[in-house]
């Protein structure tokens, strides 16, 4: 414990409910963090950790936003007395950030302390200069990378001076050089003061060095553990696996020795795709070839077009030049032009944000869309999507709206939908983005599955974990160039 | 996801002189012109403010022709405007030509205003000249940065009842149906980024009711005076001269 000993936060018998649910979300929560600590906060997957953040942030208003038990003080005064004094940066740069240009960006939150005016651009500098944003006040926001918006979204918090830092999983929409951006900015500037912090964070080992505590929310139970790092760990990572933590250790091991490829399913030849009022094609002269009973991973950074390259080869982007050929049946007419109900037969896609591929109203219709629309008798679809929903946990659930699942359910459930139709060719883009352990083990072992039944699977991915523990080849992908696929580095190596 | 780029409204003539005015002056001159020449139907009103309007665009600093490739939907509207009463009502064509003209020199002054302003700028202006609620004014201009992203959303759930196996297979129907259930989607995909963003803003302390301060400081100069002035000055030589030539006669909308 570092600094003085005064309590920043003090929540005692603390209770969120969201309005028109009826789990709370975050109970009985006794919680003090001293001014100078660094907690990171972790738990299952809907064990209320964004929760205890927005409310630390004075965001949550009860009753309209929800009811509200037990007391939560942030410095003292009730935390929705306190809204702004903490500093916030979310998940989603893209719906977090307010202005249209980075100098206005930072400004915004000064104007709203009443900070006088001429005292204003003298510390958006400065704080533009803590987190080595080096462009002009006029650069636009939207021009930025994930990781500089992300880094822009600190400096908000920089510039402000917060009494209480809040970080709800800043890294987890950000590839791997944006992650790396990030985390050394944090580092850089938690280096230097005594700031207090609580930061949620899916992936523990890089964000060690920035905290000196760990506490673990259990599911409307409160606080599960709490300690230093060392402890938390070696005493509990039995429980924090099974809630789903990526605990410190060794990755998981690799599922199986590649694959040699069966037959050609899928070919794509020269493909170019260039959106109208871009300079540069997202994609270039892409060649690729999917197999059956091989996985194929699609790798490279944010905007180097590979979601793009998804997109055309599950034929929902007819691409400005090349050919894509589905070799492994359909009906006689070209791939980009087949009507939606034999894509669906063949071709399972499932997309990064599973809540737009989401049609119906519970989650068993949304299993037996598929199976409808491809005139499956009604009986053997139920039976398929019950198959399903066991497989994935879904079970009880199967009368539940898809959009009130959680995130790792809604997943499981995306993927479910694309496996309906027992298609023979799978895309998927980013399937293990921000999943915790647990689904992310459950997903590999399903794909793997998919893989040795003869699927030719395609994976759109920035997780190098996924990549060496089940892709049989992998292509990289940059500034729209696909490289030749080749075997998996890690085990060529 | 691919990042939004451009902005769809975008303010392509902000480096020209007309774009140093102050927005708030520039949008009461727009509103007087519309109020100067909503009321009336006269050739002599519309083509007089008309007139003024093309002359004074050489010392605003914009130049015609790119004018006209932005605007040329306007005259053809106008044309429209004027082939459909000529076909359709009883009205001779004096004020056909007239209700034409009104509706170039109404129109003219609002693509200007648009044309040479940046959102953030209207929106400093609209809280500081005006005295707009920040609170409506910067909550308008933060939702106006998704609607880029919202063009990306409306793709990707077109794109996703392709995959999921849906699309009208060439029923008009099933097309109708299948559109406004995207639009369904595309509105709760907007209401939960909006929600997302409203609750950034009030995270940084937007909700609160302490009076803010103006980084950027939206000035009136003498000029903008001149230009409300000016403006003034010629819808009300044109009414008058309307008057007078006896071809003032009022008219509703």
């Amino acid at each position: 414990m570092l600094g003085t000993e005064r309590p920043l936060v003090q929540a005692r018998g603390w209770g969120w409910r969201h309005a028109g649910r009826r789990q709370w979300a975050v109970r009985d929560l006794d919680l003090v963090v001293h001014a100078g600590e660094r907690v990171l906060l972790l738990g299952a997957s809907g064990a209320g950790k964004s929760t205890l953040l927005a409310a630390l942030a004075g965001l949550l208003r009860a009753p309209e936003s929800g009811d509200e038990e037990g007391s939560l003080l942030v410095d003292g005064s009730p935390a929705i007395e306190t809204t702004g004094r903490a500093g916030i940066v979310f998940q989603d740069p893209s719906s977090s950030l307010v202005m249209g240009r980075v100098g206005d960006e930072v400004a915004f939150g000064l104007e709203n302390q009443a900070v006088p005016a001429p005292e204003i651009w003298p510390r958006v500098q400065r704080a533009l200069d803590a987190v080595g944003l080096g462009y002009p006040l006029h650069h636009q926001t939207d021009r930025l990378s994930g990781g500089e918006q992300q880094r822009l979204a600190i400096a908000d918090v920089v510039a402000a001076g917060p009494l209480l830092w809040l970080l709800d999983e800043p890294t987890a929409n950000l590839d791997p050089p944006g992650t790396a951006l990030v985390l050394e900015t944090l580092h850089e500037l938690l280096g230097r003061g005594a700031d207090t912090l609580v930061l949620v964070e899916h992936k523990v080992s890089p964000v060690l060095e920035l905290v000196d505590r760990v506490v673990v929310l259990g599911a409307g139970s409160g606080v599960m553990a709490d300690g230093s790092p060392e402890k938390v760990f070696s005493r509990h990572s039995k429980a924090l696996r099974a809630a789903g933590v990526w605990v410190p250790g060794p990755p998981p091991p690799r599922l199986a020795p590649p694959r040699a490829p069966g037959h050609p399913v899928l070919e794509a030849e020269s493909v170019a795709v260039r959106y109208p009022g871009t300079g540069a094609p997202a994609v270039s002269g892409a060649d690729a070839t999917a197999f059956s009973g091989q996985v194929l991973a699609i790798t490279g950074h944010n905007g180097s077009g590979k979601s793009t390259l998804a997109l055309v080869l599950s034929s929902l982007l007819t691409p400005s030049a090349g050919n894509v050929r589905f070799l492994a049946g359909g009906p006689p007419v070209p791939y980009t032009k087949w009507p939606a109900r034999d894509l669906v037969r063949w071709v399972g896609t499932v997309f990064q944000e599973p809540e737009h591929q989401f049609v119906a109203s519970s989650v068993e219709d949304e299993l037996l869309v598929g199976p409808r629309r491809t005139g499956v008798a009604e009986g053997a679809g139920r039976r398929k999507a019950a198959e399903l929903m066991e497989r994935l946990h879904l079970g009880p659930l199967a009368k539940a709206n898809p959009f009130t699942l959680s995130g790792g359910e809604k997943r499981r459930l995306s993927v479910a939908t694309a496996l309906a139709t027992e298609p023979v060719f799978l895309v998927l883009d980013e399937p293990t983005f921000g999943q915790d352990a647990s689904t992310w083990g459950e997903l590999v072992a399903l794909l793997g599955e998919q893989r040795d039944a003869g699927s030719a699977v395609v994976c759109v991915t920035h997780d190098e974990q996924l990549v060496a523990t089940l892709a049989d080849r992998e292509a990289r992908m940059s500034g729209g160039r696909l490289a030749t696929a080749g075997v998996v580095a890690a085990l060529a190596s | 996801m691919r990042p939004a780029r451009a902005l769809s409204v975008t303010a392509s003539l902000a480096g020209t002189r007309l774009g140093g005015f102050n927005p708030a002056a520039k949008l009461a001159a727009a509103a007087l012109v519309i109020a100067g020449l909503i009321a009336s139907a006269s050739v002599v009103s519309a083509s007089v403010v008309l007139i003024c309007e093309l002359g004074a665009l050489p010392l605003a600093g914009v130049s015609l022709r790119p004018l006209a490739a932005r605007t040329w939907p306007l005259p053809l509207g106008a044309a429209g405007v004027a082939v459909a009463n000529l076909v359709a009502s009883d009205a001779g064509p004096t004020t056909i030509v007239a209700i034409s003209l009104r509706l170039l020199a109404i129109a003219l002054p609002g693509v200007l205003v648009f044309a040479s302003t940046e959102a953030v700028d209207l929106a400093d202006s609209l809280v500081q000249q005006l005295h707009v609620p920040a609170r409506f004014a910067y909550g308008a201009l933060a939702g106006l940065r998704l609607l880029p992203l919202l063009g990306l959303e409306w793709h990707l759930i077109r794109r996703a009842r392709r995959a999921r196996g849906i699309d009208a297979g060439g029923s008009p129907w099933k097309a109708a149906a299948l559109f406004f259930s995207a639009v369904y989607a595309l509105l709760v995909a907007a209401v939960r980024r909006a929600t997302r963003l409203a609750m950034a803003m009030d995270s940084r302390g937007f909700a609160s009711r302490l009076p803010r301060t103006a980084a950027r400081r939206q000035k009136v100069h003498a000029a903008d005076w001149a230009l409300v002035l000016a403006t003034a000055l010629v819808v009300a030589t044109a009414n008058a001269l309307a008057v007078l030539t006896g071809t003032w006669h009022a008219l509703l909308g």
